[in-house]
């Protein structure tokens, strides 16, 4: 008989977070109180549709930039950083 | 009544704006007319590319005058304007292109241009997602800015320094020292400045202007993805032909971290839609040079026409057919780049100065019928000053 899995461990802009499985990295995000993304003036944002069309609840998953976290579940050993700024300095 | 000017620059693109702004610096009672808003033409559809390019004498003269002029103002210019001294990466993608690397390093260099040959090896390094190639040529003058950020600065500028701006209002008739307006009014001015870009042809009937729509794609935000603004020593062939439509590798960092994709050109597309067929194109040839681009996301394509005139050089100075009007257009790819210069020349041009570069190669009259404009006979002289105003 299958090990039940009873959570999942993932790790939000370095921290170890610990979530049910079948949460989405959006409210995982949201239980780490960080925000989302940051916005090309400088502002915090979050999710605001919940379903893939908004593009405010996009983080960085393994690496890959831009991804919707409303529309990813949570894996085991993920790596979630967000509100990184796309802005460059004024050279 | 009808109120009067010196001038009325109609069109408010960054040809427009930045003439304004050097007419009412040099104390004229200058109006600029849009029919839409500020920059909104053709300066927003570009890339913002300040570049020193060198398809002919003529046009290195006024891309590297007017480069220098950009770098002079960029500490002026607000943070909005987004001005990037990112530099110009000509990339070579083998040795009969490194060839070409060299002569146009010393082509620059005659024209007092900075620039430096990179390796392969430096490339890789300057541009990690870069496919492999033989080098480039880096122009470290070159720049990058949001041009309907500058053309709005421009015109603050202008009014600041006395001027009025009447946008939206639409021209519908220009010439004999009258401008007619949509709304039924009439203005005086004793030179008024075409500088409608790809639709000045509709103000001014004879002008050899067409259209010469590009497409450009926009990414989301990859800092970093791309450091320079990048473009094929190919280019200018491709900007060259013009018998077919072409693309050509053509990439821009933003300072948002957002990339701009480009370059297509085709004639006798006048209308606003994507020929997809030549966008995809123009993305294959992209991944050519940068294979992981297809990795990111494009949040946007959109279409502009530039002004292009058959010798690929704009208009700057006097219309023979009628004293009181001048033109500035006809930039095609480069009115970014040398609106400053342009605005310098005009100015100079109305008011009977001598000028910092040759003005004769940009004189419309090399496209007039009159007798005794043509064969290159115009000169400032032949423009009387116009008077200036001290009200």
């Amino acid at each position: 008989m299958p090990e039940t899995v009873r959570s999942i461990v993932l790790t939000i802009n370095g921290a170890v977070a610990t979530v049910a499985p079948g949460t989405t990295v959006a409210a995982a995000v949201a239980m780490a109180a960080a925000a989302t993304r940051t916005s090309a003036s400088g502002e915090p944002r979050g999710p605001l549709c919940g379903m893939g069309i908004c593009f405010e609840c996009r983080v960085t998953i393994d690496g890959v930039p831009h991804q919707r976290s409303c529309q990813i579940l949570c894996a085991p050993g993920q790596r979630v950083t967000t509100a990184e700024s796309g802005a460059r300095g004024r050279r | 009544m009808s109120a009067a000017y010196d001038v009325v620059v109609a069109g408010a693109g960054i040809v427009g704006a930045a003439c304004a702004r050097t007419l009412a610096e040099r104390g004229l009672k200058t109006a600029l007319i849009d029919a839409g808003v500020v920059g909104g033409g053709a300066t927003a559809a570009g890339m913002g590319h300040i570049v020193a390019m060198d398809d002919s004498p003529a046009q290195l003269a006024l891309t590297s005058y007017s480069q220098r002029l950009w770098r002079e103002l960029a500490p002026k210019l607000p943070d909005d304007v987004e001005f990037d001294a990112c530099g110009t990466l000509w990339i070579a993608s083998d040795d009969e292109e490194m060839a070409e690397v060299r002569r146009k390093r010393g082509v620059y260099a005659s024209a007092g241009v900075a620039s430096e040959i990179l390796s392969a090896e430096m490339l890789a390094v300057e541009e990690p997602h870069l496919r492999p190639m033989a080098g480039a040529l880096l122009v470290p003058g070159d720049a990058v800015l949001y041009p309907p950020c500058a053309a709005a600065w421009l015109t603050r500028e202008a009014v600041r320094m006395g001027a009025k701006v009447l946008a939206p209002k639409r021209v519908t008739a220009l010439g004999r020292e009258r401008v007619k307006l949509e709304d039924g009014s009439e203005l005086h001015a004793g030179r008024i400045v075409n500088a409608c870009g790809a639709d000045a042809a509709q103000l001014t009937p004879e002008l050899p202007i067409r259209k010469r729509r590009g497409h450009l794609v926009i990414t989301d935000r990859y800092p970093g993805f791309v450091r320079h603004q990048l473009v094929e020593l190919g280019y200018l062939k491709s900007a060259h032909s013009v018998a077919t439509d072409s693309v050509a590798f053509n990439v821009q960092p933003r300072r948002t971290g957002q990339l701009l994709i480009g370059s297509s050109r085709e004639f006798g597309a006048e209308d606003a839609t994507i020929n997809h067929a030549l966008l995809s194109a123009m993305v294959a040839r992209t991944q050519a040079y940068l294979p992981e681009i297809g990795d990111l996301h494009a949040i946007r394509v959109w279409t502009g026409f530039r002004a292009a005139t058959p010798d690929k050089l704009p208009l700057i100075g006097p219309w023979p057919e009628d004293e009181s009007v001048f033109l500035a257009t006809g930039h095609e790819g480069l009115g970014i780049t040398t609106s400053l210069a342009t605005a310098q020349l005009l100015a100079s041009t109305i008011l009977g100065e001598a000028t910092e570069i040759d003005a004769t190669p940009y004189f419309p009259a090399r496209y007039a019928q009159t007798e005794g404009y043509t064969n290159g006979k115009a000169s400032t002289a032949d423009v009387p000053a116009a008077e200036k105003s001290h009200a």
